[in-house]
């Protein structure tokens, strides 16, 4: 893994030890990954469909305790935490989530939505608080300008790229550590695309982000380092560059020229 | 080859128009009964519509044949009736929203469980029920312990007639939403419950409503289960502990006495009007609700 961008030298923000993930005992989704992310960068999870992608990101937050037979074993640090071993709610809190489809929660205004894991988490702020926190965020996703004047209106107002923003927004609200984003713009025309990704870079000198993709343009446009995994294994992590240049596995070069995908 | 290949798209069209003909026939003939009702109800009801309908209790059948006799309108309405249907349904929604909500959300939430799946089967069977089989069963559970007829047993009765709808309605509207939301929220380090009553249950809304309006609706008409548990009174009432009139249960009363039989009229009409007006509201939630 000496390849592997750290923009400055810190500390693993987040560090896999052997996960593993099986839906039925026996066959892993994810099988004995190791390696660490590192602060302030962005990292690419690509691979095939049904390669485990997906589910070593919602490994990171507990997502898989919602469907009993889903088992996690390993050792995943955040911050020095090892999220198997803590609260969900605490280790969510620390990791933000950005799903494929935009999900601004539909009965909620544009403002509340921004603020919905406060109100979630029973957290009680007072107005000038709120409205820091709201201007703040969706600053933060270039969304200010664009909705300053709607914040009653509801989220589902917005258009799809607008509503993937407010879908950061919401997750950056709550300051992660990381942010973990399942295929955040694979729903979404090729403009907003382009700014979710513009945005992405900004973001990246305060988060450090885990975006899964498909689209291997996106990859080598956007991130620093890359994960390329194959049948639940982690059979790649380097630095992006290197990686679509020079990879070091077969697997990795056949599949980003395309022989297989 | 050609040729019959045309004659046969031909006949097909023919055939379609056919078929499109006799569908809306058959809506048509379908709603004639309702058109007949609402002429009836409307153009008999009319008459005793007025302001003694909701101020006045049940006149007796004597006072009713003397001022027929004099040519006078009856003198009395259905306010017994009205203060009874308003106790008795009230009653009931208090019980069986929260039990019906609560049945619903654990019914979507856990889909494939084999107890969920024991319970839902139950609400079924519970819809398909007559609802004099439940006004046997609250004369048995609730009135007869209690020592007496009651607008409580007579509200308990139509909790159980409201329930499952309420049960399914919740469910079906829950499960129709996105499990991203339920995920988003979860996500964001919120409790379960937090989710499920600050954002399904929210997000849900206008179907959740609509399914309680819709059973408030059809147990608003409910006759039998209620003669057998609420039994009638010809005055107001606002104790739970004693017998209570309803609107339903005077329109059967008033249909059994040749000197107040025009009475079915004007109550039947309002119960039409106030069953309409909850279909409506609940036909507009559920349009400005939709997620």
């Amino acid at each position: 893994m000496e390849g592997i961008t750290n923009q400055n030298g810190m500390e693993p923000v987040l560090r896999f030890i052997d996960v593993s993930v099986s839906y039925t005992p026996g066959v892993y989704a994810v099988k004995n990954v190791s390696t660490a992310i590192y602060p302030n960068t962005i990292t690419a999870v690509m691979g095939p469909s049904g390669c485990g992608k997906s589910t070593l990101l919602r490994a990171i937050n507990r997502m898989h305790d919602l469907y009993a037979n889903i088992k996690t074993t390993g050792q995943i640090i955040l911050k020095g935490k090892d999220v198997l071993k803590t609260d969900p709610m605490e280790v969510r809190r620390m990791a933000g989530m950005v799903f494929q489809q935009p999900n601004p929660f539909p009965t909620m205004s544009i403002y509340d939505n921004v603020l919905a894991g406060y109100k979630l988490n029973g957290i009680k702020l007072n107005k000038e608080e709120k409205d820091e926190i709201v201007e703040d965020s969706l600053r933060n996703v270039a969304l200010w300008n664009e909705v300053k004047d709607a914040m009653n209106k509801r989220g589902s107002f917005l258009s799809g790229g607008q509503q993937q923003r407010l879908c950061i927004a919401r997750a950056l609200a709550l300051k992660p550590e990381v942010l973990l984003m399942d295929e955040p713009t694979s729903a979404l025309d090729p403009i907003s695309t382009n700014r979710i990704e513009e945005l992405l870079l900004e973001l990246r000198k305060q988060y450090s982000m885990l975006i899964v993709t498909h689209n291997m343009s996106q990859a080598a446009r956007i991130s620093d380092n890359s994960m390329f995994m194959y049948l639940g294994e982690l059979v790649e992590h380097n630095n992006t560059k290197q990686m679509f240049t020079k990879p070091r596995n077969r697997r990795t070069e056949e599949y980003l020229t395309g022989v297989f995908g | 080859m050609k040729r019959s290949g045309i004659a046969s798209i031909k006949a097909r069209k023919g055939k379609d128009r056919l078929v499109y003909w006799f569908v809306c026939l058959f809506s048509f003939l379908a709603m004639i009964p309702l058109f007949v009702i609402l002429y009836n109800v409307i153009s008999k009801g009319y008459k005793n519509f007025n302001l003694n309908l909701f101020t006045k209790g049940t006149p007796s059948s004597m006072d009713a044949l003397m001022a027929k006799m004099n040519g006078e309108p009856i003198p009395g309405g259905i306010l017994n009736g009205i203060t009874g249907s308003l106790l008795i349904v009230g009653m009931a929604i208090l019980f069986s929203v929260p039990i019906g909500l609560s049945v619903g959300v654990y019914l979507s939430e856990n889909r494939k469980h084999k107890f969920a799946r024991i319970i839902s089967f139950l609400a079924d069977l519970l819809q398909g029920m007559p609802s004099i089989v439940i006004g046997i069963i609250a004369y048995a559970w609730v009135v007869k312990p209690l020592g007496g007829y009651s607008a409580l047993a007579g509200s308990i009765a139509l909790t159980i007639m409201m329930l499952p709808m309420i049960i399914r309605s919740t469910e079906e509207t829950l499960k129709m939403l996105p499990q991203s939301y339920k995920e988003a929220g979860l996500a964001l380090g919120s409790s379960y419950t937090n989710v499920v009553f600050k954002i399904l249950i929210p997000s849900g809304f206008g179907g959740i409503f609509t399914g309680i309006l819709l059973a408030i609706s059809r147990v608003l008409g409910e006759t039998a289960p209620l003669m057998l548990t609420a039994l009638g009174a010809s005055v107001v009432n606002w104790n739970i502990m004693e017998p209570s009139s309803a609107i339903p249960l005077l329109i059967w009363d008033f249909y059994n006495d040749p000197n107040l039989v025009e009475m079915v009229w004007s109550s039947s009409l309002l119960l039409l009007i106030v069953i309409f007006l909850l279909n409506g509201i609940a036909k507009i939630v559920a349009r400005k609700w939709k997620v």
